[in-house]
């Protein structure tokens, strides 16, 4: 017996060690490998004995190459044998082993059981330890349900060792046998008033994860967690509740108010990083309620934030950030007043900080800040070195340009180029967003299109530079766009040959299929609208030489391999062979091909496609083929690393599921054929060349390596427009102030002599030019596509969303004169600081404009209420950029109700004149509670005329109010439409209502009362309507309409501005223009027909106008007259 | 809660792996793989944090050892690196101004540490001193059996 122990402990001595394993490996850096797996021979043979110390020996070896990368699956048997050691030294190894290399598959974990339970009542605590340790990573369902009762047993052992382990393992046991959490719970209680600390942190910690899962169960714990917090000096527990803290309030407001306090002393006391970062993070989270004492830590935190975020250290930067971008999506202008400091993170050397600030930025943007902001980015674009964080840079332009249907775009053209500038970027991921963008810019902004027109013209004429190097350029898809553009707007091209040329190059074949097929299909539009051009000349040779062109390059399309390509070029090359066939006899074929492209492609609602009705006798959801097999679904889904939920992408990635499904079916289809005698297998070559010959990117092409930045000649600078827009705002001010000192003067000399304007407010700036953003509904059936391309387009074309009405006053520009007397108004009727107006001015970067007289109305009402209502005062929130005084502002009260009306014609679509609806008027109104108190129980309610009545549900009083079904928490707008029956359109109507509120302070809460006016204008009743010059010159023909005419003096601005304002404030639009002369028309929701002829010369401009209503005529100019009076 | 902790070198050799979840060889080989690019590929002076698909990757280098711990989204970034320093201070504490060296020729002691510190991915003892002193009891119990192992040997 001695002898074989001695012979034992010999035969250790010249095993090796985890050192000498270590050491060896080290040694052998060049062979490794071979190295490595002549010691894994050697641990076979040490596993074979029956000495256990050398088990324990190979075990550690091995898990050590475990973590080299090696597989040890094989040894789980070994390793078990060595946890089973009665030594101490041994099962620490075991159980080591076990935790690393186990998990919830091996099969030998099921032999575990008995072993473990066994470890876990030994006599030893620190055997029970290391057990519970093992078993935390390792912790299999069976286990758990095993176990699950020995372990909480062990919550009440005698020593805090292992009390602690037992509650921190069953957070583990919880989630993969959720059974043992009702039993367990009343004891894992019990722990958090544990005399231990460490066993009271324990539990804390597995609440706190209990309760970021399913808060609601937790609620009732908060008071102990409270008495926990306010005596808890420890700073790690601390953190947990504060954390806890943070999942409850949101389900419990009460609680949010109870922490302020607390945690406002926290914020101001530690000095520990981690917790201040944690207790402003919690105040966040619980912001949902609006109380007073929340706005005041509210104002702490983002001071706090900003302290982090000037830090020079580059964690608490990152912090500041992440959480300022939680407050934006609560409280975006306490946000908004960091611009500076967030733009100036964009030139951070770390790009997960640089990351987090544009993510702010996205909230950040105004009319009045975008192009400054975008105009940064596209510096940082050039800069930017790595290509991920260029197209995430990319990406983040166009959606801040593009966010709310182009809220914040004041100038189109500015946005076009900026497009146009992108696509220089080399090697972008993101060609189909610009694509995309450049689309919908051009098809809803009508204005632009000119101008889009002739920057697609010089992108297909430089294509040559965009596609240098394509194979790894997704940049070709914006020539998808660019011909598309080019084609169907053909008629705004300045030199539709030369483009013709450019889209029929030989280099276009290289392209990608789909962008070809649009070249082809594009080409004949273009072809068609040349043949219109050149038919009026006398000269037929120009056509004929088209023609000729067409005809010699088609050819090259027609041998593309790409089915799409070449079915349609074939089908143009035979029609534009007979066209010239035609032309060789002098017959005009000119207006025949272009009614092949006729007529406008109109935006379409995303609910249109709801109005169509669904043919009787059809079930769109039946199937029409077999539903597909069970197999199918199955392999979908696949596991997340983690059992989280995973994160939603925001775009679906059509393609890459595409991909996966032809790889799966691809797959499926070569297992089918390798199980299929009579199918001869593909030679390996050939099966490559399968694999690859999708893709078009395959074909070569010799790339071309720019080192330096593209500049295509004549494409515009987006700085230029910067730097117009900023003289454009700057002399729109010179003006406005100049009218103000007048109208100053006017009214009172010795008021408000330093009332400047202040920092430009949201609501002063206006659209560079006219943009006829279309908001119609669109007709419901019957849509104008002009041919199948662009049928085709809308599929690919994003949604296009409908604007509400409201935010189509939202892009309306406010003339410079209504603002003027508002101003004026203000300062002379209530003296204030400059400042202060410039921040209740700033306190609505929202507000609506909408042209007329009305809102002037609306603004004086303002000032009365301003008057009226006086609310105990709380403190403001600081005004922009006054950061330092931010908590001492204590001046009056205010309760303002922006209060703005636009009566608007509902169903602006319909334009076959349906009574029915031409009597409704809906108007939107728009509530910003600009107080600091909480409004609720509105009651809207107006006095009806006989000829306008408000439209009330059934059952009620015709003197009933309609109650607005939201309540407003300070700062916040929201919008309400009511109905209203109108009966005859021909006159204006001012309407007196009334709204009725409840103002609910903390501690009081009192009824309110607003009187107000709705003003409609006659101009509100007209709809923009296209009309064709024929129709126009049959509709005056006809005789049926009386005629009036005005003459407008001292009008100084060029024609196409005249008509531009004509067409945006009195909803015309221009119908033919010669010189400066130019017909309009106009229709009202009851079909009226309304004709201009407006003529200008010098100053003067003279209106003449038919209608077949000549009252309605009459009080229409009376309101043009008004627009421009005031200019 | 943590899910796991790597601790790598600046070549990208790893050194030290803890998961406090169970998971597969091949997830683990992809996070490993993953976190040593992306950490590695930091410059210096930017901060310590990442966003790795849901979780956030807090990493920080003490001389040629980065220490890189995976932690749930809604972890507390500062305290995840208050974690990690604390864990080097328990190895300093322990092998006495401690180098990679120790780490990897006494790697089964690092892996008892971190087991006496952390637990489940939860903080299992914020004391240093109750750490220290449950490592000092276990290792006295260790050497004990080792001694009564060669009491065995001689004896028996």
């Amino acid at each position: 017996m001695a002898l074989k122990i001695v012979k034992g402990s010999i035969d250790r001595m010249f095993d090796k060690n985890l050192q000498d394993l270590v050491r060896g490996i080290r040694n052998h850096k060049e062979d490794e490998a071979k190295y490595i797996s002549t010691c894994i021979d050697e641990i076979k043979q040490e596993l074979k004995q029956d000495n256990i110390a050398v088990k324990a020996n190979a075990v550690c070896k091995l898990t050590y190459l475990q973590m080299l990368g090696y597989d040890v699956s094989w040894a789980a048997f070994n390793i078990v044998e060595v946890m089973s050691s009665s030594k101490f030294t041994y099962k620490r190894i075991g159980y080591l082993a076990a935790s690393q290399c186990f998990h919830e598959n091996t099969d030998v974990i099921m032999l575990t059981t008995n072993q473990i339970r066994k470890d876990l009542s030994s006599p030893n605590q620190y055997d029970t330890g290391v057990a519970l340790t093992g078993l935390s990573c390792f912790v299999t369902p069976d286990l758990a349900r095993d176990l699950a009762n020995d372990i909480m047993t062990l919550m009440s052992h005698t020593k805090p060792y292992i009390r602690k382990k037992a509650v921190l393992i069953m957070y583990k046991v919880f989630l993969k046998y959720p059974e043992s959490l009702r039993p367990a719970f009343p004891r894992l209680k019990e722990k958090l008033e544990d005399p231990d600390p460490g066993v009271q942190s324990a539990a804390v910690n597995v609440i706190c994860e209990l309760a970021r899962r399913n808060p609601k169960n937790y609620l009732s714990l908060a008071p102990l967690f409270f008495k926990l917090m306010t005596s808890s000096t420890n700073n790690w527990v601390l953190i947990k509740i504060i954390k806890l803290f943070g999942a409850l309030t949101p389900l419990e407001p009460r609680l949010g108010k109870k922490l302020i306090e607390p945690l406002t002393n926290l914020i101001h006391s530690t000095s520990a990083m981690s917790l201040l970062y944690e207790c402003v993070n919690t105040v966040i989270a619980g912001q949902y309620s609006c109380s007073v004492g929340h706005i005041k830590s509210h104002l702490l935190c983002v001071q706090k934030l900003r302290i982090l975020i000037e830090d020079s250290d580059q964690n608490l930067k990152y912090l500041g950030l992440l959480a300022m971008s939680k407050i934006l999506k609560t409280h975006p202008k306490s946000v908004q007043s960091h611009k500076d400091l967030i733009l100036q993170c964009l030139d951070d050397k770390d790009e997960s900080i640089r990351l987090r600030a544009l993510d702010l930025l996205y909230g950040m943007v105004s009319k009045k800040n975008l192009m400054e902001i975008v105009k940064k980015l596209m510096i940082h674009v050039d800069k930017a070195e790595g290509t991920t964080y260029r197209d995430e840079l990319l990406t983040k332009i166009i959606d801040i340009c593009s966010q709310s249907n182009y809220q914040y775009i004041t100038n189109f053209e500015w946005y076009i180029s900026i497009l146009v500038e992108l696509t220089r970027l080399e090697g972008t991921r993101h060609g189909h967003l610009i694509a995309s963008q450049m689309l919908d810019v051009a098809i809803r902004v009508k204005a632009i299109r000119v101008f889009a027109v002739a920057q697609m013209a010089t992108l297909l004429d430089n294509a040559h530079l965009l596609t240098g190097n394509m194979q790894r350029n997704g940049i070709c898809e914006v020539l998808y766009a660019a011909a598309w553009i080019c084609g169907e707007f053909s008629e705004h091209l300045e030199n539709p040959v030369q483009t013709l040329e450019a889209m029929l190059r030989p280099k276009v074949a290289t392209l990608p299929g789909h962008i070809q097929a649009v070249y082809v299909q594009n080409a004949a539009k273009l072809f068609a609208t040349i043949l219109k051009n050149q038919e009026g000349n006398t000269d037929s040779t120009a056509a004929q030489e088209t023609s000729q062109m067409m005809i010699d390059r088609l050819p090259l399309f027609v041998q593309s391999a790409n089915l799409e390509v070449q079915e349609r070029a074939s089908c143009i090359l035979q029609l534009v062979k007979y066209i010239q066939k035609l032309q060789q006899k002098d017959v005009e074929v000119a207006e025949e091909v272009s009614a092949l492209f006729a007529g406008e492609l109109n935006p379409v609602a995303p609910k249109a496609q709801k109005k169509v009705p669904v043919p009787e006798g059809l079930d769109l959801d039946a199937w029409i083929n077999e539903p597909p097999s069970e197999s199918e679904s199955e392999d979908e889904q696949p596991k997340a690393i983690f059992t989280k939920e995973e994160p939603k992408h925001s775009r679906p990635r059509h393609t890459e599921v595409d991909e996966k499904e032809l790889a799966r079916r691809r797959e499926a289809r070569k297992q089918e054929q390798a199980n299929n005698p009579f199918y001869i297998k593909a030679s390996p070559s050939s099966q490559k060349v399968y694999q690859e010959a999708p893709g078009v990117e395959h074909i070569p092409v010799v790339q071309i390596d720019l080192s330096v930045p593209l500049k295509v000649p004549g494409l515009p600078m987006s700085d230029q427009y910067v730097k117009l827009e900023e003289e454009r705002r700057q002399k729109e001010r010179a003006e406005k102030k100049k009218k103000e000192k007048k109208k100053r003067k006017e009214k009172r000399s010795g008021r408000g002599k330093k009332h400047d304007s202040g920092p430009e407010s949201e609501e002063d700036i206006t659209p560079a030019h006219v943009v006829d953003i279309v908001t119609e509904e669109m007709p419901e059936v019957g849509m104008h596509l002009s041919d199948d391309v662009a049928q085709e387009d809308q599929n690919h074309l994003p949604v296009r969303v409908k604007i509400c009405i409201c935010m189509f006053c939202l892009c309306r520009p406010l003339a410079d004169s209504e603002k003027l007397p508002v101003r004026s108004h203000r300062a002379a009727g209530a003296p204030k600081s400059s400042a202060e107006d410039g921040e209740a001015e700033n306190a609505t970067p929202q507000e609506p404009k909408k042209k007329s007289s009305k809102e002037k109305r609306d603004k004086k009402k303002d000032k009365e209420r301003d008057r009226k209502v006086r609310l105990r005062c709380w403190k403001h929130f600081p005004p922009s950029g006054h950061k330092s005084d931010s908590r001492s502002t204590q001046s009056e009260g205010r309760t303002v109700v922006t209060f703005l009306v636009f009566p608007l014609p509902r169903k602006v679509c319909d334009i076959q004149g349906n009574l029915q609806d031409g009597s409704q008027v809906v108007v939107s109104v728009i509530f910003e509670n600009k107080s600091d108190s909480f409004l609720k129980s509105m009651e809207f309610n107006v006095l009806d005329s006989l000829n306008s009545k408000l439209q009330r549900p059934e059952g009620s009083g015709p003197h009933d109010g309609l109650t607005v079904p939201f309540q407003l928490p300070p700062g916040v707008s929201n919008e309400a439409r009511f109905v209203f029956t109108v009966q005859s359109i021909v006159m204006p109507q001012k309407l007196k209502g009334t709204l009725t509120f409840i103002v609910k302070n903390e501690d009081s809460s009192t009824h309110e009362k607003l009187d107000f006016k709705l003003h409609f204008t006659c101009t509100s009743y007209l709809i923009t309507t296209p009309c064709y010059s024929d129709a126009f010159a049959k509709l005056l023909e006809s005789g049926d309409l009386k005629s009036s005419s005005v003459r407008l003096e001292g009008v100084n601005m060029p024609f196409h501005h005249l008509l531009a304002r004509i067409c945006f404030h009195h909803h015309f639009s221009v119908v033919e223009r010669i010189d400066s002369c130019a017909s309009m028309y106009s229709r009202s929701i009851q079909g009226h027909h309304v004709c201009l002829l407006v003529k200008t010369s010098g100053q003067t401009v003279s209106i003449d106008a038919k209608c077949d209503e000549p009252t309605l005529l009459g009080n229409v100019l009376d309101e043009i007259k008004q627009t421009f009076s005031q200019c | 809660m943590m899910r796991f902790m790597l601790l790598f070198s600046r070549q990208g050799k790893l050194r030290l792996q803890k998961w406090f979840t169970s998971m597969s060889e091949r997830e683990k080989k992809k996070i490993i793989r993953d976190m040593t690019t992306m950490v590695l590929a930091r410059q210096p002076r930017s901060c310590n944090f990442m966003q790795w698909k849901d979780l956030k990757i807090v990493y920080k280098r003490y001389a040629s050892l980065y220490f890189c711990l995976g932690v749930e989204s809604q972890e507390n970034e500062l305290l995840a690196l208050e974690i990690i320093h604390r864990y080097v201070e328990l190895l300093d504490k322990y092998f006495g101004n401690v180098c990679e060296l120790d780490i990897i020729f006494n790697f089964e002691k690092a892996y008892f540490i971190l087991d006496e510190f952390l637990m489940g991915g939860e903080i299992q003892e914020t004391s240093k001193q109750i750490v220290n002193r449950s490592i000092e009891a276990s290792d006295m119990l260790q050497e004990d059996d080792i001694s009564e192992w060669y009491e065995v040997e001689l004896f028996g």
